[in-house]
């Protein structure tokens, strides 16, 4: 046996996930408390601690990490137009595993920098202009970021004529230059930056989250947790040396305060007829939905569906539905119990959040009658062709009702313009292991790759 | 040099896409950098794509006779959107029935475009007159 130790340091649990690379199988997962205050190494040894209750004694090869503690990655970023640079440079980051919370278009205003000190992110992406394009507003805002007090590093890739200029502007301070990421209009080139955000967190952030001394007992801390997540679907869908893909693929992570969702293919029109509207997205695409959870964001799920709905898909009055929620919202640790009326509620919750998350996240048809006959304008992917979902979070594991909840993610007749998949066969992450997979893929893409096909439990095919 | 940038597109609900390949072609072999926005371009499409690649003028097509209506208002989005003073130039079957162009021409003018053409314009004449609306003889002399 060669066991492999990989481990999650997420805000609230640590996970662990034990893998055999010989028997290429998975060993045992468990969890614990995250304790940053105090000390991370804490938090892990309790979660080994409970890992080796099933697996016993284990001596580890080695033990990678990834890690979403302290508020996972915080980015900000600006841009020019919102529905261009600024979208791109949006897309790059969330690409990166990064949580952005904040994107500013145009000029950066003396209000928008007091912001940007008050909210004090990780990373600061500034971008802004086509290569050869505007270069003011880039410049601009340098100046006004320039004016200001901060230690946090900024990427530069925005228009390549002005990022030397932009850097000088900024000299003092940390500034990486990066390929832009519209260099051409309608073009995104994420890569460069994506791998940028990924080395800073690597040199510097995990020092900043007090994360260095857990670094220390293992290999390194390879990447945010999105980013592994991310890595691992990308695996899964293309396959590797050795061992083909499942295809195209969505993945949708239901948590408690966010719902993230991942795609793994081009999704671009396919029929003649069709014409495609706005900057194209990415093959790997990754959303986070920041209103959309099970506890901490309970009420942007009903804000966002309608308490009727949440009514007709429990079978519980509206008023009960109400009081359950203002309930769950408070107590965010419930877990229901079978048969119970919170039981049929996060049923409906869930069901909700998955379309609504995936929703957001697929692109949209419009029909349009031209003199040339009815047309199809498409904006964002085009997901109906694809045949295979990944579900996770406590909302789908602890449920037998997973392939129900899941099929919300679905193409559903009464919202025949969201461009979900129409049939998929339904896989489910009930150890929580998609994360450690991907960190495990850094190093053995084979194994971690089979791992998933044997763990990812087939939950049957929906319509 | 540094390349004079366009941006091009059919406006409106217009899917005539052969025109609009033959000018993107006509334009980069003229020495242009060309946006190529394609058929079904919105009035904004057109406008945030000069902002970002800091434009240096328009070329509006329109083959399906909508054309007035499609780009009433163009020029004050531009203002709005801070690109003063940016040529605008349209062209193709721009209006319906038989109506003397130079009235066409005028109510085009009257909305804030540079240059309004015909139908059966030669990309050569629209090239022409961007060296002229750009300065570019000037340049090359």
């Amino acid at each position: 046996m060669k066991p492999v130790l990989l481990i999650d340091f997420g805000s609230t649990y640590t996970k662990v996930t034990a893998v055999d690379l010989e028997g290429e199988r998975l060993l045992g997962t468990a969890d614990s408390y995250t304790t940053v205050q105090t000390d991370v190494g804490e938090g892990l040894e309790n979660a080994l601690h409970k890992l080796e209750e099933t697996t016993g004694h284990l001596e580890y090869e080695a033990r990678y990490a990834c890690s979403s503690a302290a508020g996972g990655l915080r980015m900000i970023t600006s841009g020019l137009v919102p529905e261009l640079t600024a979208e791109a440079a949006r897309q790059a980051s969330l690409g990166a595993g990064a949580k952005v919370l904040k994107v500013y278009s145009f000029q950066l205003t003396e209000d928008d920098v007091e912001e940007i000190l008050s909210i004090n992110p990780d990373i600061f992406l500034l971008v802004g202009g086509t290569d050869g394009g505007n270069s003011e507003c880039i410049l601009h805002n340098a100046k006004m970021l320039a004016s200001a007090q901060f230690d946090f590093p900024v990427v530069l890739a925005g228009n390549r004529s002005a990022a030397r200029e932009c850097a000088r502007i900024l000299s003092g301070h940390e500034v990486h230059i990066c390929e832009n990421v519209m260099p051409r209009f309608g073009v995104l080139n994420t890569e460069p930056t994506r791998l940028k955000i990924r080395e800073i967190f690597l040199s510097r952030i995990i020092q900043a989250k007090g994360l260095s001394k857990a670094a220390s007992l293992i290999q390194g801390i390879l990447m945010p947790t999105p980013s592994a997540v991310m890595k691992a679907m990308q695996l899964l869908a293309e396959g590797c040396e050795g061992e083909t893909g499942i295809g195209d693929l969505i993945a949708v992570d239901v948590g408690g305060a966010t719902t993230d969702v991942y795609s793994m293919s081009d999704g671009m029109p396919t029929a003649a007829n069709t014409v495609y509207k706005g900057l194209p997205e990415p093959y790997a695409k990754r959303t986070v939905e920041g209103d959309i959870g099970m506890r901490y964001s309970i009420h942007g799920i009903v804000d966002a569906a309608g308490i009727k709905r949440v009514s007709a898909l429990s079978g519980l009055d509206e008023k009960r539905c109400e009081e359950l929620i203002d309930m769950l919202a408070k107590h965010t640790d419930v877990v229901p119990e079978p048969g119970t009326e919170l039981e049929r509620l996060d049923y409906a919750l869930a069901s909700l959040a998955i379309e609504t998350a995936v929703s957001r996240h697929a692109g949209s048809m419009e029909e349009t009658y031209t003199l040339m006959g009815l047309t199809y304008v498409q904006t964002g992917k085009d997901l109906r062709s694809v045949q295979q979902v990944i579900v996770t979070g406590g909302c789908l594991i602890h449920t037998a009702r997973t392939k129900e909840i899941a099929s919300h993610a679905l193409y559903s007749m009464a919202t025949p313009m969201s461009l979900r998949p129409t049939r998929a066969e339904i896989r489910v992450d009930r150890h929580y292991i998609l994360a450690a997979m991907g960190l495990l893929s850094e190093y053995y893409p084979q194994i971690a790759l089979r791992i998933m096909k044997k763990e990812l439990e087939n939950d049957g095919y929906s319509e | 040099m540094k390349k004079k940038v366009l941006v091009i597109g059919v406006i409106g609900a217009d899917v005539h896409a052969v025109g609009n390949k033959i000018l993107y072609h006509a334009f980069t072999e003229a020495g242009f950098e060309v946006v190529n926005l394609g058929v079904m371009v919105s009035q904004e499409e057109y406008i945030a794509a000069a902002i970002e690649a800091n434009a240096d003028a328009i070329v509006i097509s329109s083959l399906y006779g909508q054309g007035e209506l499609d780009c009433r208002g163009m020029r004050e989005k531009c203002d709005e959107a801070g690109l003063k003073g940016i040529p605008l130039l349209v062209g193709g079957n721009i209006v319906i029935g038989k109506q003397k162009f130079e009235d066409v021409e005028k109510r085009f003018k009257e909305m804030g475009f540079d240059r309004a053409f015909p139908p059966n314009t030669a990309p050569e004449t629209t090239i022409a007159a961007l060296k002229e609306l750009l300065h570019m003889e000037d340049e090359e002399a």
